[in-house]
């Protein structure tokens, strides 16, 4: 056949190049751009209409991001339409699950839901899952953040349709969780970035619709399905909470200050260096610590990585940390600074920690420190279930950083109230030991035997260095040496490494 | 010591045990706890409780605990003032021997 000038396009040549002859001319839209804008069909009137669009059906899998943390609408308002439209079998990827996400367990109880993947779980849903008072159709799978990010690049973890609140977008889905001022601001988008691009549908959600071009976009239109604006889609005055308070706690602060003491003297606290402080209030802390030194020696840290707070854009602002990469903002601080400066830079999950990827932040990691729900004297590190054996925490990058830093540093108080944090053997194993280099205690400081160099120079720096397994007999003369939980036999949660590997179970706590 | 009345010692602060304790027509001990630490320190709490009444020389009581993950030492001091208390004593054994 021949084209609009006459050229042969010979069929068989064609098909043997995978190529489709053009033989309709092009008719381009000639409306001005607003009125183009008025009638693109990316924009729905409402979520219902979206999630029909999407092509929602039985059995999918469906994910969300948790920017908002415990202030979470999307997540809720989504899966309520989905039950009410009738919808079963769904499987939720959450990037993580908070307290705000106590209702799904009505949506669980009533068949819409029967999977859950996610990072962490707590409050009355995590409740439910530990105590089989909801029955899912598996385990929870609990991945890391880089773990997540990396399975759904690799395509272990399939998401259908990803449905993102971002602060502001435009009709197009250019979208941003910046652009804005107000509730809706959260920061970066680090995780929701990785749902956008490899989800096969997307959805935003948005309160409200930004003019065209609404950039620099943190996921661009290019990635978009479907936009929808709704009432709400969360509540940002509730992302600095619980695990990234700011913490006046006198032991927090103790502990802070020793850990600051501890890096200080590692042989890792040099010009140049790179650091990230995990949630938890003495975790986020160490940083008001060492800042004066800093200061001091004119030592400044090339860049600070992950969840972003106040501190660390305090720490930037005054010119002691070069670059921040930011994949999750911890406060409004991280969100107007990363509005505001340059050299604040969003980054996505996969940048953040795909364990795969060299070039992965967490691959450049000097000195991470992370909190512990409990720790063995093993140094094996539990994030994820409580003393009572019930879920109720997240894994997060714990397990992405500490196998990358070249210090991992753990901090955590000796007891809490009467609950030992250092003990024979933690309960669920997120971190393993073998990368957990030093715990730092509000009563001295133990450093794991695989690091002898690291020991020793702490010992000359002056520290309490002391075994672990001194610190968990100091514990026990406490608080006593406590029995062990009783376990049901059902699996609830499976947890895997950074890598994808089944690393420990978690089972059903007896009531 | 003999229990004329219901004694209560402790509150249900953080690292406390609030102890109710009143006569019962059984002899013995019947404990009722509630804690938060019962998997790992149900045990231990019971045996402590158990311990203090027994060192006291009482039986045919009822107690009532509410414990919020309070060390051995505050279970022992509330559970004995939670009994003196019931016994109407001021005998509180204060005074270094």
């Amino acid at each position: 056949m021949k084209n609009a000038i006459g050229h042969e396009l010979d069929q068989q040549m064609l098909a043997r190049l995978g190529l489709e002859a053009h033989l309709e001319p092009e008719r381009k839209d000639t409306a001005t751009l607003q009125q183009r804008l008025q009638k693109n069909g990316k924009l729905m009137s409402t979520l219902e209409e979206a999630i029909k669009a999407a092509g929602l059906k039985d059995g999918m899998t469906i994910s969300f991001h948790h920017h908002f943390r415990d202030g979470d609408y999307v997540l809720n308002n989504v899966v309520a339409a989905i039950s009410k439209m009738g919808y079963k079998d769904i499987t939720v990827a959450s990037s993580s699950l908070s307290n705000a996400h106590a209702p799904l367990v009505q949506y669980i109880q009533d068949g819409t839901v029967t999977s859950l993947q996610s990072s962490g779980c707590r409050g009355k849903l995590a409740d439910a899952i530990s105590k089989r008072e909801v029955a899912l159709k598996q385990p929870v799978i609990f991945r890391s953040h880089g773990g997540r990010a990396a399975a759904i690049a690799n395509g272990t973890l399939h998401i259908d349709i990803a449905f993102l609140g971002v602060a502001s977008c435009d009709p197009l889905g250019n979208a941003s969780g910046t652009n804005t001022e107000g509730e809706s601001m959260c920061g970066s988008l680090g995780y929701a970035r990785v749902d956008a691009r490899y989800a096969d549908k997307v959805v935003l959600l948005t309160e409200k619709l930004a003019p065209y071009p609404n950039l620099p976009a943190s996921i661009p239109a290019t990635d978009v399905d479907y936009v929808v604006q709704v009432d709400a889609i969360g509540d940002s005055s509730k992302i600095s909470s619980g695990a990234t308070r700011y913490t006046k706690n006198p032991r927090d602060l103790l502990i802070a200050e020793t850990a600051a003491k501890a890096i200080m003297a590692s042989g890792y606290f040099q010009d140049h260096f790179s650091i990230q402080t995990g949630s938890g209030g003495a975790a986020l802390a160490v940083t008001r610590f060492i800042e004066g030194e800093m200061a001091e020696k004119g030592i400044t840290a090339d860049f600070a990585l992950g969840g972003i707070t106040s501190q660390i854009v305090k720490l930037h602002e005054q010119g002691l940390v070069k670059k921040v990469l930011d994949v999750q903002g911890f406060d409004g601080e991280a969100a107007r600074s990363i509005r505001d400066n340059p050299a604040h830079c969003e980054i996505d999950g996969n940048q953040y920690a795909n364990p795969f990827n060299e070039g992965s932040a967490i691959h450049q990691l000097d000195v991470v420190i992370l909190s512990a729900l409990e720790i063995d004297t093993q140094f094996n590190v539990n994030v994820l279930t409580g003393s009572d054996g019930i879920i109720r925490g997240a894994i997060g990058g714990h397990p992405d950083t500490a196998a990358c830093a070249a210090l991992t540093v753990i901090v955590s108080p000796l007891i809490r109230g009467r609950i030992p944090c250092v003990v024979d053997q933690v309960g669920c194993l997120i971190t393993e030991g073998s990368v957990c280099d030093v715990l730092v205690t509000d009563v001295g400081v133990a450093v794991n035997p695989n690091r002898p160099e690291v020991e020793q120079r702490l010992k000359a720096a002056g520290l309490t260095v002391k075994t672990i397994q001194q610190l968990r007999d100091e514990a026990y003369a406490v608080v006593g040496k406590p029995d062990s939980l009783a376990f049901g036999q059902e699996v609830v949660a499976v947890v895997t490494d950074p890598k994808g590997k089944a690393l420990d179970v978690i089972y059903n706590v007896k009531i | 010591m003999e229990l004329v009345k219901t004694g209560m010692a402790g509150t249900v602060e953080s690292g406390d045990i609030l102890v109710e304790i009143e006569k019962q027509n059984a002899s013995g001990v019947d404990i009722q706890l509630d804690s938060t630490v019962m998997g790992l320190y149900g045990r231990r709490i019971r045996e402590v409780i158990q311990e203090t009444v027994d060192s006291c020389g009482v039986t045919g009581i009822r107690v009532t605990a509410s414990d919020k993950g309070a060390l051995d030492c505050t279970i022992r001091a509330r559970v004995k003032t939670a009994l003196l208390r019931a016994c109407d004593s001021q005998d509180y054994g204060w005074a270094v021997k």
